[in-house]
């Protein structure tokens, strides 16, 4: 897959998820946005995982603590083939196991998550056990901002530098926006490079919607021999589509009609600048 | 007291439940690869030490952090791995409910709770660690199995049940010395209760370290002329109706006896039982929407009414509830 097809790949996704969270009148558009990317480079360039080898136990994990996102996870795992993307027409609807949040009922899931401040302590007790069995995988998790507040994230990073998991990735979607308003003001997390080095991980502050930046990064696991690896993705929430971009109201905002048909034409314009003679894009 | 009575068990040594639960673990770490230990700072209180001296590569310290714990539990369930967690019970339960919820419960995982000092028999700590609510915290979670033995090798057989069964479990267990009145080589069947007395007056149903105050208990009915039928119920959940319904059926009355609140504990499960299949006269043992104290495990038991006497107190307000 070329680069233009990745970056096409990153729109089509943000069109699905509008599609999808649209046809549910339920979803969280702004942090689905700002992960896609993210999402993507992983998917696409970097995990050893798909629908053919996800009961072997040697296959990368990705573990989605900030949950709410589901939409951006289960766009991107239809797209891998783990299911027809049709069946998430369903999604969020009485008897579907599309459920608003991941659940392994979804074929590709890996932990049921949720509730916030969960997702690194089970990627740690994965990394922990590929360590034990002498595997060599690695677990990638997707942190939320607003989600550091919990206590059990730091706890969990105890453990990951006392084991020196190395082969724990840990990515923060880092928006800088979270239900009720901005981080800084709901609960500042700033200086979070100096807090997670202190916690002895081996730390990286990226662009988080620049998807070689993103694989260049991801490509140089293990950063640190013996250290847990972080990313800092500096993301923007809702990316992608202008008006939602950097806005509170699009954190679970559902497009209406004429919302919808503003940012599917944003995001075709930004298709059609990609796919034009490649001239000022490599 | 108890010496002057006729007791159907009897006991030639006392020891902790929580050392059936260590050498329980021992003994399923040398039958079992997949077994992994993990203890929040707690490993000489769980017993967890000779695990740790003979399997150090499958022990894992995770220092005063029991969320942490619970999820690293869940996330070492690939290949197979089989997490044993250790710490107290209030830490165990009410401490991680929501980590226990979401990461082990609702995603089914493989993780056994293994959850020391519970009840009052704690003793001197007192009421911040004398957890009495987490047997109803517990079973209220869809798919968990919660078991509460009554003694030393009741929990170090159970300690090992538990490695052949799959699923989410929590295993209650205590601090005090305690008779060891059942056999060591007893088979333990998760949720099938166990007659350990026949009668036909009333039933105990007991569970945990009141399973002996039940066998004490149906020694001073006998001297009164009560036949009490003595049941085991080791497994809260799932719970064995049928074994409840057909002594029932036969006594026609009850007494619950458990060291939990009354609410949610065993004594509710069994009301529901026979409210839904075989109304009959059910008494309660257990603490009356309370926390606990300073004390030794005796004195707490007496003063909570959690002991021989008050069973049998009990099971005469049920008698005479039946015929009147």
């Amino acid at each position: 897959m070329t680069e233009i097809e990745l970056k096409l790949k990153s729109l089509e996704y943000r069109k699905k998820i509008l599609r999808y969270i649209k046809m549910a009148s339920a979803g969280h558009t702004g942090g689905s946005l700002s992960c896609t990317d993210i999402l993507n480079v992983l998917y696409n360039r970097i995990m050893n995982v798909n629908p053919q080898n996800f009961k072997n136990n040697e296959r990368d994990r990705y573990i989605q603590s900030k949950g709410h996102s589901v939409e951006a996870l289960y766009v991107v795992l239809a797209d891998q083939g783990f299911f027809p993307e049709a069946e998430l027409e369903t999604l969020c609807k009485y008897k579907s196991h599309f459920i608003g949040h991941p659940t392994r009922k979804v074929p590709g899931v890996e932990q049921n998550t949720g509730a916030l401040g969960h997702g690194l302590a089970l990627s740690v007790g994965t990394a922990l056990a590929a360590k034990l069995d002498n595997l060599h995988f690695k677990v990638f998790t997707l942190l939320g901002d607003g989600e550091l507040a919990e206590g059990s994230n730091w706890e969990a990073l105890l453990a990951a530098s006392h084991y020196k998991l190395d082969n724990l990735v840990v990515i923060l979607d880092y928006n800088k926006l979270q239900i009720t308003g901005p981080n800084a003001e709901v609960m500042n997390l700033e200086p979070v490079i100096p807090k997670f080095e202190s916690f002895g991980c081996s730390v990286r502050q990226v662009d988080g919607n620049d998807l070689k930046e993103l694989e260049n990064n991801l490509l140089d696991v293990p950063f640190e021999k013996g250290k847990p690896n972080v990313i800092i993705a500096q993301t923007v929430k809702g990316k992608g589509v202008s008006y939602m971009e950097n806005t509170l109201k699009w954190h679970h905002g559902v497009p209406n009609d004429q919302d919808y048909k503003l940012a599917i034409e944003e995001l075709n314009n930004q298709i059609s600048q990609l796919q034009k003679p490649q001239l000022h894009e490599k | 007291m108890e010496k002057t009575l006729d007791l159907k068990y009897t006991y030639t040594e006392k020891k902790d439940t929580r050392s059936g639960f260590g050498d329980g673990l021992l003994e399923a770490g040398r039958n079992n690869p997949n077994v992994v230990g993990l203890c929040a700072d707690l490993i000489g209180s769980l017993k967890m030490g000779a695990f740790q001296k003979e399997f150090p590569e499958r022990f894992f310290q995770v220092g005063i952090a029991e969320a942490n714990m619970i999820g690293l539990a869940a996330g070492m369930t690939i290949g197979g791995k089989i997490p044993f967690t250790g710490t107290f019970a209030n830490f165990s339960t009410g401490r991680v409910y929501d980590q226990i919820r979401q990461s082990v419960a609702y995603s089914d995982k493989n993780v056994k709770i293994c959850a020391s000092h519970a009840g009052l028999t704690l003793g001197e700590d007192g009421a911040t660690h004398q957890i009495l609510e987490d047997l109803g915290m517990m079973r209220m979670l869809p798919h968990m199995t919660v078991i509460n033995p009554c003694d030393y090798n009741q929990t170090k057989a159970a300690t090992l049940a538990l490695v052949d069964h799959v699923g989410p479990a929590y295993l209650r267990f205590g601090r005090p010395s305690w008779p060891i009145f059942t056999p060591a080589d007893q088979k333990f069947e998760i949720g099938k209760a166990w007659k350990m007395i026949d009668g036909k007056d009333v039933t105990i149903f007991a569970t945990g370290h009141l399973v002996w105050e039940a066998v004490v208990a149906e020694a001073m009915l006998r001297e009164e002329g009560i036949s009490a039928e003595v049941i085991n119920i080791h497994t809260i959940k799932p719970l064995d109706t049928e074994a409840i319904l057909d002594s029932v059926a036969k006594t026609g009355c009850a007494v619950s006896a458990e060291e939990h609140q009354l609410n949610g504990g065993l004594g509710d499960s069994i009301a529901q039982t026979l409210i839904r299949n075989h109304p009959a006269p059910l008494e309660y043992v257990g603490v009356n929407d309370s926390f606990g104290e300073s004390g030794t495990p005796t004195q707490l038991l007496e003063k909570y009414g959690l002991n021989a006497e008050n069973i049998v107190k009990k099971a005469k307000i049920a008698l005479r509830r039946k015929s009147g």
